[in-house]
């Protein structure tokens, strides 16, 4: 405050300024709104006179991306504003080198679920997650999301200090209240009090619920997960009298049939299941054999991507196709009324008999309670239940009094007039005729923990801002059961609270410590078991054993739930980074493409070729869908291959919360919702008549008859093992420049375009190790997006049901470059190993190299996108990584193949005077890859893995007709289809 | 020239003195009373100028991003201004050179501003390939210099080329000019009254005195580098197009590009002398120093270019076609089908279907229209670079990577203010300099039997 003292001139009431940011349950939705204010920039100026002069009187979007918002409201202002002395260390800890970052294993959670993480720690600044490979859910894969994680951690717009009624308070306030509370439900036994918890697999918070429901017998709990997928449990409870729920063993599955099941995609099995599924459909040679997948959907995902055959229909008529598999399987009659191609329903009920109990149905999580109990009794039929499928108890099981639904009717009673929200955000999530706003206004007490100051923050009586995953103790459990501790890289930035010290408080203890808590839950682990299983990250056999059951024929009387649909099928998905919007300020994610449309910061309103061509709807055009009698506007955006008269909408976007979520467009599709349904009959669409800008990276959808994706069934490469080179263009083999000699290694990588899936992992990971700036919708726009790594996604055959490639184009390394020749200062050299190298310091910025590139894999710095200033720099730099320089303005930047992580195995293999092992290198794209289709390694070594890669008969180079030699090359794509069912299956695209 | 000469008007009309000769151009200099729209012109271009200076401000403030460039396109309107002005300059130097050597007696009277022309040109391309940089303030990384990163510049790169030859050509250019200034500035420094003015053009004519020897010298020397300048009207051009056919690029790597390119500097040069000196004869009253001869040569060379570029557009149609390549083949169906489409056709419709109006003499001897055409030259010609330079990255090899540029209000901000800047300093070049060779036009009424 001495600032201001010296300036009586600027004195200002900062009472009323609390008052003006504090008013209501309204909220700020970022810098714009607050700063624009002149007495807020006073206080700011008198206060942090550094910060308001980066303050721009008019923020302008870019500079805001850039420090990502530096949220600057008065709490966090007075948060940082506590001054510390930094001194070396006097004792440096043992295993501290500056300069060498410490690897910690802890868990991730995906939707509740844990995946095993390792986290690159550098001076104890967390900036890199990768997959733990002894956890079951990772094997070593990670995602976008789990990339992620150190972004959110740093990110600005976090909440900072507790809020009472929306102003800052302290802590100890917080606790006198909880005291009051505590000493009240002492006394009537929980009466009137409720709690409102996320989906959660934490055996101590499990724990914590249950001795609070003990010392308060009259406590409600409840769980709301607006991406909660009950039907899976329904099912199960309605079939075997208990909630089981499965894991599918993919590296068994011989034939396998997805009902709606984007197992590849979604779920918190998936990287799991993607591993397995790429592994049994590896071919090097002819010999080898591939599982087979048919998948029917209603909506195109990654999942049908991946399929041998698949089959767009509309989300009510999946039932249908459950009802004709059920029938054609038990051998009745009158499987008709079954929308699928009989055709297909033939050779896909052949198949699976066939396979027998190798084979495979899986229900969509999304689909109803017939669907899968379809699924559970066409594997109990075929014998694969207890090989491919086996039923294990939940690991997110929690008995609890109801939904978001039943809180609301409590609420109505006056049944409860406390409300204890942990991680929930109702006011967003909630279905839109819940209107949980009034109901929570009525409260008592609305206590609020969570990351953000979000809109039940701002609503809450006390908010109280949590611990971030990589700040916190924790327990939690993957999707097969396996146990593995939560354990924090860095203590909480704002002094967040983990939510187990927040039940913790409800039950009087006021003091616990974060550890202590999971340690207490946790005896039976005497300390060296404790310290082994933080170190592997995961408990040894904690996995849950698979129970056996059997089904009955009947179904146990479920019938198919959904009729027959006049009008169009509404199908919601939550998006595939943001999920239900938590992760919506995060830059990397809103600007990751989405695997299919590639639609970068917003969503849109996806529909089939045919019904946009019916109502008469473009790319952009602004729709309004109406479904039980809430409507929202959307763009709609054409999808190859979606079900006809079906529209998906996306969950996660039209939330405004945090300065870079504010940068997104998109809408809300909770406002369309009722319950916690994932389909919707009977919607109405109807044209706006205006369009509206919606971002996507990729343009153009085919590949225009060249031979880029080069793609052939099994039965055509068992035939022609050599088919990349059928209609291939001839590849030169001379040239003007003399070859480089390559004295130590050549590094060069291959893809395996069968394996991939597109996920955009490998995007990510990249983004994340390389320091890869986020540059925002706007550039985006004009198409200047940085990813040094893209995945390509092409589309072949008929509109309505074409075939679906996805390409990873990292930089190709190539050996004759096109770009190394044209750069006038020798920014871009060959170096001793085989990389091309963009040396940043050399360039001018002439872009010659990317005009002459061939693969378009360089990325330019138009703008300044990252800053150096270091006054300039906001908490979000500490997610960089180290050992990766930032480049400014008009310099060029490209994949490098990760040369830091090769100098730094180059550096170890010297100190200990040996060669560099092969596999001791791996991209950060290959490592993060759930399918293993990236490989890498020194093309030298005559028994390197990506030397047998690159010997496979169907390894191939893009473009290899222009004499650029790449190193990294592709493995074509086999997919294996029936041959009864007629498909073109051969060679190149054409 | 003799029976030319008996149906086409005259390279200098009515008889004249030496004396009123240098006394009529002299005094558009010395006399300093200009008419008042010179001045208002000089205005609208001064205004441009600031246009100018405010736009590379803003470009070098915030970067390249405020251009419309964008991945794929990395080259935009920067090097088609580039290219553009540099083929603008070429006119002078032929007429200068070329006409010169080959004893052209018509291109006294013209030769001065088309050479001013052509330096000023070449300053406004000079700066286009700075502006061009990601980080402009090191461009003189391109140069051989002995600098920090202890290397030299990569000479494979047709840049390091380029720059070399642009360098030569305003080096060159610079001093063919000026040695041709020489014994004009020494008239001017007689005539001059005030002491300033004698001062200024004293110096600046080194001491020239008009004898035999200095006369004897000036043939040599300004022959010298004319044969010195005549090369480059070749060489430069074909330079700056091996930037494009040296990259593997569709519709850049093509060997037509060189000749294509230099006789699309020739057209659009002669377009821009045309734009000049129509406007210039009529208002400073030199009808009879410039006559309907230049204007009618000027157009006959015009069209000649003109159908050399034609010849260029359906070669590189043809060759993309006869290539068998794909990739040569969508760009080019993409060019003249795809988004640049409109572009591609107004391109075509300028400089192949308005220059045949050229073939009338009607027309070539209409000066409004003839004006009307070479504006309609110069804008086409620009396109032309254009579309040169974004279709080819905007539909290369990988369609996943496909996508079109666009042009922000920087783009036109430089480029108008480059032309304002362009006029502005012919404009000061009319004021301080004698825009018409006075001895040249002197010795050419002598050799003509026009002298009173």
């Amino acid at each position: 405050m001495s600032a201001i003292a010296d300036r009586p001139g600027s004195a200002i009431d900062i009472e009323a300024l609390r008052k003006r940011l504090a008013h209501g349950g309204e909220m700020w939705r970022s810098l714009d709104e607050i700063a624009g204010a002149a007495d807020f920039r006073r206080f700011v100026e008198a206060e942090f006179p550094a910060i308001a002069e980066r303050l721009p009187a008019k923020p302008n979007r870019r500079t805001l991306l850039k420090l990502m918002g530096a949220s600057l409201s008065l709490a966090g202002l007075a948060a940082c504003s506590r001054a510390e002395n930094i001194v070396p260390y006097v004792r440096q800890p043992e295993i501290l080198v500056p300069g060498k970052p410490v690897y910690y294993a802890t868990t991730l959670s995906s939707d509740g679920f844990g995946i095993g993480a390792i986290v690159e720690s550098h001076e104890g600044r967390p900036t890199k997650i990768e997959g733990n490979p002894d956890h079951p859910a990772s094997r070593g894969a990670t995602d976008a999301v789990m990339q992620a994680a150190v972004l959110t951690l740093f990110d600005p717009d976090r909440s900072h200090t507790p809020l009472k009624d929306g102003q800052p308070a302290s802590y100890g306030d917080f606790l006198k209240t909880m005291a009051g509370l505590v000493s009240r439900w002492t006394a009537s036994q929980g009466q009137g009090g409720a709690l409102l918890v996320e989906a959660t697999t934490s055996p101590t918070l499990a724990a914590q619920l249950g001795a609070l429901r003990t010392r308060y017998p009259r406590l409600k709990l409840y769980r709301h997960d607006p991406l909660a997928m009950p039907a899976a449990m329904e099912a199960s409870r309605t079939l075997f009298g208990s909630a089981l729920t499965p894991v599918y063993r993919f590296d068994r599955a011989e034939t396998i049939v997805s009902l709606d099941a984007d197992f590849l995609g979604e779920g918190p099995g998936r990287h799991a299941y993607a591993r397995d599924f790429a592994a049994r459909r590896r071919v090097r040679d002819p010999s080898d054999r591939m599982s087979r997948l048919y998948a029917v959907e209603s909506t195109p995902t990654i999942t049908g991507a991946a399929a041998d055959h698949r089959l767009a229909i509309k989300p009510s008529d999946v039932e249908a196709v459950a009802a004709g598999l059920n029938a054609a399987l038990t051998g009745q009659t009158g499987a008709s009324g079954s929308p699928a191609d009989q055709a297909l329903m033939t050779v896909l009920v052949d198949d699976l008999k066939a396979a027998g109990r190798n084979a495979l149905v899986i229900a969509g999580a999304q689909q109803s309670a017939f669907v899968h109990a379809v699924a559970l009794a066409a594997n109990a039929k075929l014998g694969a239940l207890g090989n491919t499928v086996e039923l294990t108890e939940p690991p997110d099981s929690l008995s609890v009094d109801g939904d978001l639904g039943a809180l609301r009717e409590a609420i109505g009673d006056g049944a409860v007039d406390t409300v204890v929200a942990l991680g929930a955000n109702p006011l967003h999530t909630g279905p839109a005729n819940l209107d949980m706003r009034k109901a929570f206004s009525g409260l008592n007490l609305l206590v609020h923990h969570g990351l953000y100051r979000d809109e039940t923050a701002f609503l809450a009586h006390w908010h109280v801002p949590a611990a971030h995953e990589l700040e916190s103790w924790s327990d939690i459990r993957a999707y097969d059961g396996s146990t593995s501790l939560v354990q924090p890289l860095i203590t909480p930035l704002y002094d967040g609270k983990t939510a187990h010290q927040l039940l913790a408080v409800l039950g009087g203890g006021f003091e616990a410590d974060p550890l202590s808590l999971i340690r207490q839950h946790w005896t039976q682990l005497d300390d060296d078991a404790w310290r082994k299983a933080l170190r592997d990250g995961v408990m040894a056999d904690s996995a849950a054993k698979p129970v056996s059951v059997t089904v009955s024929p009947d179904l146990a009387g479920l019938k198919p739930a959904a009729k027959a649909g006049s009008g169009i099928d509404v199908r919601f998905v939550a998006d595939p980074w943001l999920r239900d919007g938590r992760f919506a300020n995060a830059s990397w994610l809103q600007e990751l493409p989405r695997p299919l449309t590639k639609i970068v910061w917003g969503n849109a309103a996806l529909v089939s070729p045919a019904t946009a061509e019916r109502l008469k709807i473009g790319n952009g055009e602004v729709v309004n869908i109406a479904s039980n009698g809430a409507d929202v506007d959307a763009p709609a955006w054409i999808v190859p291959g979606h079900p006809d008269e079906t529209i998906t909408l996306s969950f996660g976007f039209g939330r405004k919360v945090g300065s870079v979520a504010a940068l997104s467009q998109g809408y809300d599709a909770f406002h369309l919702r009722r319950g916690s349904e994932w389909f919707a009959a009977g919607a109405a669409i109807a044209p706006r008549g205006n369009s509206v800008r919606v971002i996507t990276t990729q343009h153009h959808q085919a590949m225009e008859g060249r031979a880029i994706v080069r793609h052939a069934s099994l039965d055509a490469f068992r035939r022609n093992p050599d088919f990349v080179r059928k209609n291939a263009p001839p590849v030169p083999t001379e040239s003007l420049y003399p070859d480089w000699p390559y004295d130590e290694e050549a590094w060069a990588m291959a893809i395996d375009l069968s394996a991939c899936i597109g996920c955009m992992a490998c995007v990510s990971a990249c983004q994340a190790e390389n320091n890869i700036a986020p540059v925002g919708p706007e550039e985006c726009e004009r198409g200047r997006e940085m990813h040094w790594l893209r995945v390509d996604r092409y589309y072949a055959g008929p509109l309505d049901a074409p075939d679906t490639f996805f390409q990873p184009v990292p930089c190709m390394h190539c050996e004759k470059a096109p770009c190394e020749v044209v750069c006038p200062v020798n920014a871009t050299v060959h170096t001793h190993d085989g990389l091309n190298a963009q040396v940043y310091n050399r360039c001018i910025g002439t872009r010659y190299c990317s005009q002459n590139c061939p693969y378009k894999v360089r990325r330019f710095n138009f703008l300044d996108h990252q800053s150096f200033d270091k006054d300039d720099a906001g908490p979000e730099q500490g997610a960089h990584n180290p050992n990766v320089s930032i480049r400014s303005r008009g310099v060029m930047e490209k994949c490098t193949y990760c040369v830091q992580r090769i100098s730094a195995k180059r550096i170890q293999a010297q100190i200990e005077n040996r060669d560099i092992a092969d596999g001791e290198v791996v991209t950060a794209c290959q490592q993060a890859c759930p399918t293993q289709a990236i490989t890498f390694g020194d093309r030298n070594k005559k028994d390197a893995k990506v030397v047998r890669e690159k010997s496979a008969p169907q390894n191939y180079a893009l473009l290899e007709e222009l004499n650029t030699r790449p190193r990294t090359t592709y493995l074509g794509k086999i997919s294996n289809p029936n041959g009864k069912l007629a498909k073109p299956g051969e060679a190149t695209d054409g | 020239m003799a029976e030319a000469s008996a149906n086409s008007p005259a390279v200098l009309r009515g008889r004249h003195d030496f004396p009123e000769i240098s006394g009529r151009i002299g005094s558009i200099v010395l006399g300093g009373r200009l008419p008042r729209h010179f001045w208002t012109a000089f205005l609208l271009c001064f205004l441009l100028v600031l246009l100018l200076l405010y736009s590379i401000t803003y470009l070098i403030a915030v970067g390249v991003g405020g251009l419309g460039i964008n991945m794929p396109v990395v080259w935009g309107t920067m090097i088609s201004n580039f290219v553009w002005w540099i083929g603008i300059g070429h006119a002078g130097t032929l007429i200068s050179a070329v006409l010169l050597l080959l004893r052209q007696p018509w291109r006294a009277s013209i030769n001065r501003f088309a050479e001013a022309m052509t330096l000023f040109a070449v300053a406004m391309a000079g700066l286009f390939p700075i502006l061009h940089l990601g980080r402009p303030w090191f461009f003189y990384w391109l140069l051989p210099l002995p600098n920090v990163h202890m290397h030299w510049p990569q000479w494979r790169s047709p840049l390091v080329w380029d720059f070399a030859a642009i360098a030569t050509y305003a080096t060159v250019s610079l001093l063919f000019w000026y040695m041709g200034l020489l014994p004009d500035l020494a008239v001017l420094r007689d005539r001059a009254r005030s002491r300033p003015a004698q001062l200024f053009y004293g110096i600046l004519a080194l001491g020239w005195r008009g004898s035999a020897y200095h006369w004897a010298r000036y043939q040599v020397v300004y022959f010298l580098l004319a044969a010195l300048a005549t090369p480059l009207v070749v060489s430069v051009h074909s330079i700056v197009s091996l930037d494009f056919t040296f990259a593997i690029t569709p519709g850049y790597h093509s060997t037509i590009f060189p000749p294509y390119f230099v006789a699309g500097a020739l057209l659009s040069g002669f377009a821009m002398v045309l734009t000049i000196a129509i406007p210039l004869r009529w208002a400073f009253s030199v009808k009879d120093l410039i006559t309907l001869r230049h204007m009618d040569n000027a157009a006959k060379l015009m069209i000649a270019a003109g159908m050399v570029v034609a010849y260029g557009y359906l070669s590189e149609a043809f060759f993309a076609w006869y290539s068998g390549e794909p990739y040569e083949r969508t760009m080019m169906a993409q060019r003249a089908l795809g988004p640049y489409a409109p572009l591609f056709w107004i391109m075509l419709s300028l400089n192949c279907g308005v220059l045949q109006l050229l073939w009338f003499r009607r027309i070539r001897r209409n000066m409004p229209l003839l004006f009307a055409i070479a504006v309609a030259i110069n804008v086409g010609m620009w396109i032309e670079r254009y579309i040169i330079v974004v279709t080819g990255p905007s539909r290369d090899y990988l369609p996943s990577a496909w996508g079109e540029q666009s042009l922000a209000w920087l783009d036109f901000g430089i480029l108008f203010g480059s032309i304002g800047t362009f006029f502005a300093l012919v404009f000061l070049f009319i004021r301080i300099l004698p825009a018409i060779t006075i001895f040249e036009v002197e010795e050419l009424a002598e050799e003509e039997g026009k002298i009173r």
